[in-house]
C-alpha cells in the first residue's frame, strides 16, 4: 500500500499515543508553572540561602540534558527504593525542567516591571506580599505569554524524550509499528506531520489567548 | 513654644550615604498641620532621598523622624501602616500598568483600607473628580497623558487620606503645556489645608502657595524662610544665585 | 565524540543558517516564503523524531549513512533553522542607516552586506547563539538514540559494568554542565574581546 494508505491505517493507534503526549506536557508544564513561579519569587525576594538555591536549582536543570535528567529519575532512583513509572517519571523530569526555563521567563518579566511600581505600592501601604500579589504579579503573568508559549511547545516536542525510558507516548507507538510493518521513514513522516499540526494548533490557541488579556495601549514583545 | 499637636512632620538630623559620597550631611526641619514646604536645590543633592525617607522607603543612616507624634524611623513601627498616612507622588507618576485609573485609585483602599468594593468606588470616583479626571475613569495608563497620569497618580495618594503629602518633582518629566493641571490640583490642595512637603523647581508654584522654602545644597540647608525673604532679601549668596538661575529657566511668572 | 558532534553540527548550522537568515531579510517574496517554511518544519518537529527522520529516511532513500552522519545532518539543519532566527533578529536590530550609507559609497547590496551588516550582526547575536550552543550539547545526548557513540551511551556501557546508575548519570550530567558553561564563558569572553567600544551597551546584568 501507498503512503497515504499506510497513513490512514496507522493513524488511530498513534492518536493513542498522541493522548498520552498530550498528558505528559499539560502535565509537566502545570508543575513547571508552580515550581516556577516559586523558584523566581524565591530568586529575586527571597533571602541569601534561598535565593542561592534557586539560582543553582535554575543552572543546574538548565545546564544538564533532558534525557540525563529523566535517566537519573527512572534508572538511577530504584537502587534507592524509589520505583517511578515511566509516566510518572516522565512527567517529574519534564516538570523539574520546565520549572528552570520558567522561573527565568518569570524573572525576567518581573524584572522588566518598574521598580517605581513597587515603590508606589509599598508608599500607599502594601506589605511586600500584597504588592507581589497584586501589582507585580498580574503584569509579569501577561508580559511571560510569549515566552511561556514557546515553553509550552518546548515541551510539547520535548515529551518525545520520555520515549527513551519508556513512556507509552507517540514516539513509542511510531517505533512500535514500525517495528511491525518495517516501514521506519514511512511512520515517523506521519509521526513528524502530528507533532507539526499539534504544535500548530497550540500557538494559534495561545495566540488567542495573548490577544485576550491584553492591557490596553500596552505593547508586549512578540516572540519570534 | 511650638505646640506639639500641631507638628505633623519633624525631621531631626539625616545622615544618608551612597557608597563613599555621603548625599545628606545632617537635615533638619519642621512642617506643620496645614503647612506647605518646597524643598529646592541642585540635582543629585539627596532631594528625593530625603523625601524617600520620610516614609521609609530608604533607610537614612542615622536621624529620626517623626510623622505626627509616631517615630518612623524606629524599626519596631508598623511601616505598613504609617504609609497609609503619608501620600506620594512620583516624577515618573508610576502608575500601575495593568489598572485603569478608577482601579489604581480604588486598589488601595480594598486592599490595605480593607474597604468594601462599593464604598471603595464612590471614594475614588470622588477622588478622581477632584483631580478632574472623573471621566478617565476606564481609562488606562498607557492611554492617558502625562498630565493626567500625574494627577491619577494624586488621586491615588489623596484617596487613602494621607495627613502628608510628599511631591518629588511631579512635574519634572511632563512636557510644558501639561505642567499647569498638575500644578493647579496641588494649588487647590495646598489651599485647602493639606500638609505637603513637594521638591520641585517651579517657583511660580513655590511663590503663591508655600510657607517656607528649604535650599538645600551639597547635602545641607544652606538657608529657609519665606518665598518673599527667600525672593527678595536672601541671606547667602548661594541662595540668590540660586534662585536667580532656576527663575531664568521656570519662568518667573504667576501661573492660573 | 560528543564534542564532535557538537562542533559538526554547529558548523552545518552555522553556514546553512547564515544564508537563511540573509534569506528572509533581503531576499524576494518567493524565497522568503521558502525559507519561511523550512525554519517553521524544522522548528515544530522534536529533535529526536528529526533525527528518527533522517536515520531511516536515509535508507529509504537508498543512502547507507552512519549514525554519526545521519546525527549532524539532523540535528544540523535543525540548528540551522534556530540560528536563521537569531541571526535575523540581529540584522534586523541594525538600523536601516547603516545599508543606506553603504549603498550611497557605491557599495553593491553584497558587499554592504558581507563588510557592513555582517560584522555587527554577528558580534549581537553572540549571547543568543550562545544559548543555541547550549542547546545543541544537550541535544547532542539525543543522538545516542539512532545509536551514535555519544557521552549518554558511553556511560551506560560502564553503568552495565558497575550497576551505580545514579553516580555515574550525575557524573554525566556533571559532564554536561562543564561544557555548557565552559561553552558560554568563552563566548562571553569572546563578546567580551569583539567589543566595539561605546557601541550598544546591552546590559547583560539582568
Amino acid at each position: 500500500m501507498n503512503f497515504f494508505e499506510l497513513a490512514y491505517e496507522i493513524l488511530p493507534a498513534l492518536l493513542k499515543g498522541t493522548v498520552v503526549t498530550l498528558e505528559l506536557t499539560a502535565c509537566s508544564i502545570s508543575l513547571g508553572f508552580v515550581l516556577g513561579i516559586c523558584l523566581a519569587l524565591g530568586r529575586l525576594y527571597g533571602n541569601r540561602p534561598v535565593s542561592a538555591f534557586c539560582a543553582g536549582y535554575i543552572q543546574f536543570f538548565r545546564g544538564t540534558p533532558l534525557l540525563v535528567q529523566l535517566l537519573i529519575l527512572y534508572y538511577g532512583l530504584p537502587p534507592y527504593g524509589i520505583r517511578l513509572s515511566s509516566f510518572v517519571a516522565g512527567i517529574l523530569g519534564l516538570g523539574l525542567n520546565s520549572a528552570a526555563y520558567q522561573a527565568e521567563y518569570f524573572r525576567g518579566a518581573i524584572q522588566s516591571i518598574s521598580r517605581g511600581q513597587m515603590m508606589a505600592a509599598r508608599a500607599i501601604g502594601m506589605s511586600k506580599f500584597k504588592t507581589i500579589l497584586n501589582i507585580i504579579l498580574p503584569q509579569a503573568l501577561r508580559i511571560v505569554i510569549p515566552s511561556w508559549s514557546n515553553e509550552l511547545i518546548y515541551t510539547l516536542k520535548y515529551s518525545s524524550v520520555a520515549y527513551m525510558i519508556g513512556a507509552p507516548e507517540l514516539m513509542a507507538q511510531g517505533k512500535f509499528i514500525a517495528a511491525e510493518n518495517f516501514r521506519y521513514f514511512e511512520v515517523f513522516l506521519v509521526v513528524a506531520f502530528i507533532y507539526l499540526v499539534a504544535v500548530l494548533v497550540v500557538s494559534r490557541a495561545l495566540n488567542m489567548v495573548e490577544r485576550r488579556v491584553r492591557i490596553p495601549g500596552l505593547q508586549m514583545a512578540e516572540s519570534i | 513654644m511650638p505646640d506639639k499637636k500641631t507638628i505633623t512632620l519633624k525631621v531631626a538630623n539625616i545622615h544618608k550615604a551612597y557608597g563613599i559620597e555621603e548625599v545628606l550631611k545632617g537635615i533638619s526641619f519642621e512642617v506643620k498641620k496645614g503647612e506647605t514646604k518646597v524643598i529646592i536645590g541642585p540635582s543629585g543633592t539627596g532631594k528625593s532621598t530625603l523625601l524617600r525617607c520620610v516614609n521609609r522607603l530608604t533607610i537614612p543612616d542615622a536621624g529620626r523622624i517623626w510623622l505626627d507624634g509616631v517615630e518612623v524611623t524606629h524599626p519596631r513601627t508598623d511601616i505598613n501602616k504609617v504609609r497609609q498616612s503619608i501620600g506620594m507622588v512620583f516624577q515618573d507618576f508610576n502608575l500601575f500598568s495593568h489598572l485603569s485609573a478608577l482601579d489604581n485609585v480604588r486598589i488601595g483602599l480594598i486592599k490595605v483600607g480593607k474597604m468594601e468594593k462599593r464604598k471603595a468606588t464612590e471614594e475614588a470616583m470622588r477622588q478622581l473628580a477632584r483631580v478632574g479626571l472623573k471621566d478617565k475613569a476606564a481609562s488606562y495608563p498607557a492611554e492617558l497623558s502625562g498630565g493626567q497620569q500625574q494627577r491619577v497618580s494624586i488621586a491615588r495618594a489623596l484617596a487613602m487620606k494621607p495627613r502628608l503629602m510628599l511631591f518629588d518633582e511631579p512635574t519634572s518629566a511632563l512636557d510644558p503645556e501639561l505642567i499647569g493641571e498638575v500644578l493647579e490640583v496641588m494649588r487647590d490642595l495646598a489651599e485647602s489645608g493639606m500638609t505637603m512637603v513637594v521638591v520641585s523647581h517651579e517657583m511660580g508654584f513655590a511663590r503663591s502657595v508655600c510657607n517656607e522654602i528649604i535650599f538645600i545644597e551639597n547635602g545641607v540647608i544652606v538657608e529657609q524662610g519665606p518665598p518673599e525673604v527667600l525672593f527678595e532679601n536672601p541671606e547667602h549668596q548661594r541662595t540668590k544665585e540660586f534662585l536667580c538661575k532656576i527663575s531664568e529657566l521656570y519662568g518667573k511668572s504667576e501661573r492660573k | 565524540m560528543t564534542l564532535e558532534l557538537t562542533l559538526s553540527l554547529l558548523v552545518l548550522g552555522l553556514l546553512v543558517g547564515i544564508p537563511l537568515a540573509l534569506g528572509q531579510v533581503y531576499a524576494r517574496r518567493g524565497l522568503v516564503l521558502l525559507t519561511s517554511i523550512y525554519e517553521r518544519f524544522f522548528r515544530s518537529i522534536p529533535a529526536l523524531v528529526l533525527l528518527f527522520l533522517f536515520f531511516f529516511g536515509s535508507s529509504f532513500l537508498g543512502l547507507s549513512l552512519s549514525p554519526f552522519l545521519s546525527a549532524v545532518l539532523a540535528l544540523g539543519f535543525r540548528s540551522s533553522a534556530y540560528q536563521s532566527q537569531i541571526f535575523r533578529g540581529a540584522i534586523q536590530s541594525i538600523s536601516q542607516g547603516q545599508m543606506t550609507a553603504a549603498r550611497s559609497i557605491g557599495m553593491s547590496k553584497f558587499q554592504a552586506i558581507w563588510h557592513v551588516i555582517l560584522p555587527q550582526a554577528l558580534r549581537r547575536s553572540i549571547p543568543s547563539w550562545s544559548n543555541e550552543y547550549s542547546s545543541v550539547v544537550k541535544d547532542t545526548s539525543l543522538a545516542y538514540a539512532v545509536g551514535v557513540i555519544e557521552l549518554v551511551r558511553e556511560g551506560r556501557y560502564i553503568i552495565v559494568r558497575t550497576f551505580e546508575p545514579m553516580i555515574i548519570y550525575i557524573t554525566i550530567a556533571v559532564i554536561y554542565f562543564v561544557l555548557t558553561y565552559a561553552g558560554n564563558r568563552s563566548l562571553g569572553y569572546l563578546e567580551g574581546r569583539l567589543e566595539i567600544p561605546g557601541f550598544e551597551a546591552k546590559g547583560r546584568k539582568e
